[in-house]
């Protein structure tokens, strides 16, 4: 059975990569046109968009929700009381869909009712922060719902890197006098190396992958401003009909996954099963 | 003037006492092992000293200066790890530097400290690598350094050996001693679990029990006359063999335990000579002497062996005495089988005598 | 056990009562109000509660009636509340299509979730049992296969599954999801269940060899048993992730056969009508219950589960 997924897995990869060389239309036809999908994916602005938004949204996301969840992993971590319920509080909105995320984010953005609505109605009237109708900040939008939903399981990877660092690594770092930023800077981010990277594979898979928020926040408007790569591939290939387009931008999408998985997974497995 | 003074030091977390009024008073120089089996609060005490643990109540001084609140790294100390605690992404050199760096210790004197410290554990060419690269033993030699390298009066040495496989630890216990000889005017404190540890390394050992301290004193004293059954039963190896009974008071007390009737002429008494009617009688088993040296002693009975332990040098004889299990050690050349009887004897000055009730020395 | 938390909040205080005191005895005296702590809690409250904010404001604005939404602003409570908004949301909500709420997704998510669950489960267990103890050549390799396909974007997969479901005769159906949901949480469950029974002593197996049980005998009386954490955390995996896929649903389903995501965003982003915004927080609400529920009751065999089940597409 693990088989037949590999089968399917690997099977339907190369199907597609394959065909992502071919002008299918409506249906997957085997002429070759070489690189054609490829130069018109290029230079296609929807595409290009898409990509833009992708890498706005993956470098703020990656940075920030690394930050987040650091910090708030590093305060979590503080011997503080009510742990469990600042942990409970922050990952519960990683058991949301991204559907329900992105419903929720788009009714507390909505420019009548929502937050900007709020902040003028106490007395700031030029307020102006309405990212769902506005093609420049859009992408913001959907980050700080992303952000939402998303950094709790940074945090918990976090507190399982902090919690896993020697508690005799604390003490000599106090009896030697280092301050504690310093300790955490210089000697426990450093020993964090591998939770870090680890993270940051999956927070980017995770990226590249950004579908659902989009369709259910934004549907990609307003115009295209904040079209993603996983939604020209949908569309590509069920609604506007031309498959071959679709194959190729799903090969491109991954291309970019291979880039960032297999360093790491070489990295990370390569180096353990050797060792087996 | 002592070195470290601890008094009536209370610890609790939270409703469970961890260290109760607990008092130490260390010399400038002294080398003092902390001994004890684990969950006994060595460990904790020593957090107490070097600030990484907030006390309940008490206070503590370092050089007469009272050190109760102050930060870890203003009282004067040095610390050793059991997990050796390096800084895994910095150098030997890196790990020696960093906590003087923080001090703004001028560079030209942070290079000649670690150069000394380096020639003295024989760790100079271990400089430029990381810990990842270093053995077990070369790890805490350079977490040695590490306290070393602060030019600090007192080291703490958190069960540093308890990691490393027999043959290390018995090379580095010798590298502590010699490194406390030179640096005889360093004030030691040293937990372990380890009886020979303790008993090598040691000018004083106090041992603990349930967060108090159950006898200090020089290792042989605490060998030779233990204050209470714990103790003598804690130190020794094979252990103290232990024997209940009544004591029969008069001029001529006698220790009876089922048929064997031992004298107590020649027992010192440290308790005034009140004697309760139980007692128990603790006697090692390098103390018993068998066959022909057994006749000279004052006390000698038949008894029939039941396992023979060789162990190379030595040989543990298990038997009965007074209908109580009884085990002696004898020469690994005196050749006996089980089954054999034997006469064994030894001499009451050397044994240790408890009140059965409150355990305590008589 | 030492902690550099409880350290440095304490360091604060040592340092006002230094200059107080000449004869500094007992526990340091500590002020429960230290900057420290007021920048330990007062940020961890702030951000809760900007954690919480999205969950308060769907409650509230599902138990309010329109002419109050009109007025109000998203965060007032509501003055009169109603339960109607739910009711809507669960029987009578309109997708543009049809006019029965989310009930049917609801349904359909539930005969998508339970089988693909249980199958995926029985499967992923026993291949992770069976490659546990069985090494064969390229074992490594294999599994580096595996988890880099745990990362490869759906993307590429979607068109050729069709293609097979349709030559299945199952493309649109139920069973169809069910099949892509078993295959797709293959690669990852299987992961999990091998790297746990790897990690089972290998004289257990001896030991059960010896008195004589086989295979299944193995499996069944002596590593399932053994095993309950883990499947409780495959479970977790499974069931939150099956339950909140959107992809795989509305690719391989039909609006008939929509699961409750897919319908959720049916009703919320279709441009016919007046929008309803508190059906639309009911419905949405009602949607991430059962996550929810399942979050909150599995509690830290959850962490354990999203630490492994993160990879997952």
């Amino acid at each position: 059975m693990i088989f037949t997924a590999l089968v399917v897995f690997l099977g339907g990869t190369i199907w597609t990569i394959v065909y992502s060389f071919t002008n299918s239309k409506l249906l997957p036809r085997l002429r070759f046109v070489g690189l054609d999908q490829y130069d018109r994916l290029w230079s296609t602005p929807r595409w290009l968009a898409s990509i833009e938004n992708l890498f706005i949204y993956g470098i703020l996301s990656l940075i920030l929700s690394l930050l987040i969840g650091f910090i708030l992993a590093a305060l979590l971590d503080q011997k503080i009381r009510f742990e469990d319920t600042f942990r409970t509080i922050f990952l519960y909105p990683f058991a949301l869909s991204f559907i329900v995320t992105g419903l929720v984010w788009q009714w507390l953005l909505n420019p009548d009712f929502g937050v900007q609505s709020v902040v003028r109605s106490l007395g700031w009237d030029s307020f102006t922060f309405n990212p769902l109708y506005d093609q420049r900040i859009v992408i913001y939008g959907l980050l700080i719902a992303g952000l939402w939903q998303g950094t709790g399981l940074v945090m918990c990877l976090m507190l399982a890197g902090l919690r896993g660092i020697d508690e005799d690594i604390w003490k000599a770092a106090r009896v030697d006098g280092i301050p504690m930023w310093k300790t955490y800077l210089f000697i426990v981010v450093p020993m964090m190396r591998p939770v870090f990277i680890t993270t940051l594979v999956i927070i980017a898979s995770g990226i590249v992958r950004l579908y659902d928020l989009v369709v259910a926040q934004t549907s990609g408007g307003p115009g295209h401003a904040s079209e993603v790569p996983a939604k020209y591939v949908y569309d590509y290939m069920f609604a506007a009909q031309n498959l071959g387009q679709g194959f190729a931008a799903s090969t491109m999408m991954l291309l970019s996954v291979v880039i960032v998985v297999v360093p790491w997974a070489y990295l990370e497995f390569g180096g353990r099963d050797r060792r087996v | 003037m002592a070195s470290v003074s601890i008094r009536n030091l209370d610890l609790s977390f939270g409703d469970v006492k961890v260290l109760q009024n607990l008092n130490l008073e260390i010399e400038e120089g002294e080398f003092l092992v902390l001994l004890g089996s684990s969950g006994c609060g060595k460990s904790t005490l020593l957090n107490c000293i070097a600030g990484l643990l907030d006390i309940t109540d008490g206070q503590i001084f370092i050089n007469d200066h009272n050190v109760t609140w102050e930060q870890p790294k203003d009282r004067g100390i040095g610390m050793v790890f059991q997990s050796y605690a390096l800084y895994p992404q910095m150098t030997v050199e890196g790990n020696l530097a960093f906590g003087l760096k923080n001090a703004r210790v001028p560079r030209d004197e942070i290079t000649k400290r670690i150069k000394e410290t380096a020639e003295l554990l024989h760790i100079e060419p271990l400089l430029k690598r990381k810990p990842a690269q270093l053995s077990g033993g070369q790890r805490q030699r350079v977490a040695i350094g590490r306290a070393l390298v602060r030019d600090v009066d007192i080291f703490l040495f958190d069960e540093p050996l308890s990691n490393l496989d027999a043959k290390l630890r018995a090379e580095l216990r010798v590298e502590i001693k010699r490194l406390h000889q030179q640096l005889d005017s360093n004030t030691m404190i040293y937990v372990t679990h380890d009886q020979i540890e303790a008993m090598t390394l040691a000018d004083r050992i106090a041992i603990m029990r349930g967060g108090a301290v159950q006898q200090l004193a020089a290792p042989h004293t605490i060998y030779d006359k233990p204050l209470n059954k714990y103790v003598a039963g804690f130190i020794g190896s094979p252990s103290i063999n232990f024997l209940d009974g009544t004591i029969e008071a008069g001029t001529n007390p006698v220790f009876v335990a089922g048929d064997s009737r031992i004298g107590l002429n020649r027992y010192e008494f440290s308790n005034g000579g009140t004697m309760p009617e139980k007692a128990t009688f603790g006697m090692r088993p390098e103390h018993v002497a068998v066959g022909e040296q057994a006749s000279g002693q004052p006390f000698t009975a038949e008894i029939s062996i039941e396992v023979v332990e060789p162990m190379g040098a030595d040989t543990l004889v298990w038997s009965h005495l007074g209908g109580q299990e009884f085990r002696f050690r004898i020469d690994g050349q005196t050749k006996l089988s089980s089954g054999e009887k034997v006469i064994i004897g030894f001499d009451p000055a050397r044994a240790s005598l408890f009140d059965a009730d409150t355990e305590l020395r008589l | 056990m030492s902690n550099p938390a409880t350290l440095a909040v304490t360091a604060a205080g040592a340092d006002a009562a230094a200059g107080m005191m000449s004869d500094p005895r007992g526990a340091r005296p500590r002020k429960i109000l230290s900057r420290r702590n007021i920048f330990i809690y007062g940020t961890l409250t702030v951000v809760a509660l900007y954690y919480l904010l999205p969950l308060y404001v769907m409650v509230v604005t599902s138990l309010k009636g329109m002419p109050e939404i009109r007025v109000g602003n998203v965060f007032a409570p509501p003055l009169e509340i109603t339960f109607e908004p739910w009711v809507k949301a669960w029987a009578k909500a309109c997708t543009g299509l049809n006019c029965d709420g989310l009930s049917r997704g609801f349904w359909n998510s539930v005969r998508i979730t339970v089988p693909s669950v249980i199958i995926s489960i029985a499967i992923a267990s026993i291949n992770g049992y069976a490659l546990a103890n069985w090494r064969f050549k390229g074992a490594n390799l294999f599994f580096t296969i595996l988890i880099v396909g745990a990362f490869i974007p759906y993307q590429v997969m979607i068109y050729p599954v069709v293609i097979i479901l349709r030559e299945l005769g199952v493309y649109g159906t139920l069973t169809g999801l069910v099949i892509v949901h078993t295959i797709f949480g293959m690669p990852i469950n299987t992961l999990l269940f091998r790297n746990y029974f790897a990690s089972v002593p290998e004289e257990l197996f001896k030991a059960a060899r010896v008195d004589g049980a086989g295979f299944w005998g193995i499996y069944f009386r002596i590593m399932m048993p053994m095993s309950l954490p883990i499947f409780v955390v495959a479970m977790i995996i499974q069931v939150t992730g099956i339950w909140n896929d959107f992809l795989f649903g509305v690719v391989y389903t039909k609006p008939e056969t929509y699961p409750m995501t897919v319908q959720l965003n049916n009703i919320v982003n279709s441009v016919q009508g007046v929008k309803e915004y508190n059906v639309n927080m009911a419905a949405t609400i009602i949607t991430g219950l059962v996550p929810l529920l399942v979050y909150f009751i599995s509690g830290k065999l959850f962490v354990r589960g999203i630490a492994a089940g993160a990879v997952k597409g």
